[in-house]
């Protein structure tokens, strides 16, 4: 038993994880309408590179991770943060970036050195509208 | 326990650390494709017009140097016979013994300017070098990639198929993750290519120029958020020989048009 314990602090690492989900990283009244505008501008977060949502007002999504279409149906807020923060936490061989980690980078250019990709209001924000999306919304 | 609790360290010490894929393997050689049939219809075009594709400003420029001063390229390297040098571009990256190093085409032009024509090395991207490339490049035009990867090529290949699978950069993302794993898959508007150096050098339509392999690389470094080596470094030239294997059997392009 105590060596149960002594393992899941060990291997909860650089922030809490508890299953395969992630508190909030800052207390704010996240804005769901910031969070889309942060999902969909190349100067933000451009998730739509990769992520399509049907129904988002943006040209040519991306398809090299999964549609997010409802995914507010599938995964819970913290289930959301955690994989947008750091999806290697739950497939280390992940395609996903990490939008909320430091540590463990190689060869980090300098302007992004001591940086997290995204900042934590940033990521509140994203997992607020993704949380709000309901299968019903499109497809 | 404090052996137990040393081993579980060590093992969660190993998972932070980022990841290599050096285990798996290369892409299959059935599969490989070259990028130009990533590309529009329009830009293919482009590319097979010869009189339409502005690298042939380049091409022509070239073979214009290829000719001139005393000691010329032409001179030794008639288009014709056994110094002609079609074909040449396809065995490169090599070995160069007299070098003592892995060297690109690149560096070939620049070894032969200073052993034998007494001229002064070209820099890496200057307009002479890219030119020179170009023309010499050309001269393989359609003809297979066929890089040597043994004996004293063997570590260079190796450094270079280690860069390939290694995750870098705040993206944190391995060569292999976008052009082994997911090419064909689109990124926005653009198809994820295979990431092959047959048509380079090549004219990019987003530098609005003409540029080396090594300089597309370097993009490819800072759009995953890492700092680029710089063109003609050892490690560049290293990866360069991995991916030239990689594309083996494909048809040389250059000078191509990419994105």
């Amino acid at each position: 038993m105590e060596k149960l314990a002594v393992l899941a602090l060990l291997f909860a690492g650089r922030f809490a994880v508890a299953a395969d989900s992630l508190p909030p990283l800052v207390a704010l009244t996240a804005s769901p309408a910031e969070g889309k505008r942060i999902f969909a501008e190349r100067e933000a977060g451009h998730c739509v590179l990769c992520h399509r949502v049907a129904g988002l007002d943006a040209p040519f999504q991306g398809n090299l991770g999964p549609a997010l279409t409802g995914i507010g149906s599938r995964l819970t807020p913290a289930q959301i943060r955690l994989r947008i923060a750091d999806a290697s936490r739950l497939n280390p061989d992940t395609i996903m970036p990490p939008y909320y980690r430091r540590e463990g980078l190689e060869q980090v250019a300098k302007p992004y050195r001591d940086a997290t990709v995204l900042g934590a209001e940033q990521i509140e924000h994203l997992v607020a509208w993704l949380a709000s999306l309901e299968q019903a919304d499109g497809e | 326990m404090r052996l137990w609790l040393l081993v579980v360290l060590v093992v969660n010490q190993a998972s932070a650390e980022t990841r290599s894929f050096a285990d798996r393997p290369d892409l299959s050689a059935d599969a490989v494709q070259s990028g130009r049939l990533f590309l529009t219809e329009e830009t293919r075009a482009l590319q097979a017009d010869d009189f339409a594709n502005p690298g042939y400003l380049w091409v022509e420029r070239g073979g214009e140097l290829f000719s001139e001063g005393e000691k010329s390229c032409a001179g030794c390297h008639a288009a014709a016979g056994d110094r002609s040098l079609a074909g040449a571009a396809t065995r490169y990256p090599q070995y160069d013994a007299g070098a003592g190093t892995l060297i690109n085409l690149e560096g070939r032009i620049n070894r032969c300017r200073q052993r034998y024509q007494d001229q002064p090395a070209l820099t890496y991207e200057s307009q002479d070098l890219l030119a020179l490339t170009a023309y010499v490049a050309s001269l393989s035009q359609g003809l297979a990639m066929d890089v040597p990867i043994d004996a004293e090529a063997a570590a260079y290949f190796q450094q270079g198929r280690a860069y390939y699978f290694q995750r870098r950069g705040q993206l944190n993302l391995a060569c292999n993750q976008c052009h082994d794993d997911n090419w064909g898959k689109r990124l926005r508007g653009d198809t994820i290519s295979q990431g092959h150096p047959n048509a380079w050098p090549a004219y990019r339509l987003e530098w609005q120029t003409f540029g080396s392999l090594h300089r597309r690389i370097r993009d490819c470094d800072a759009g995953v958020r890492a700092e680029p080596h710089e063109p003609g470094s050892e490690i560049y030239i290293s990866l360069e020989l991995y991916l030239a294997w990689r594309a083996r059997g494909l048809g040389m392009e250059s000078p191509g048009i990419r994105r």
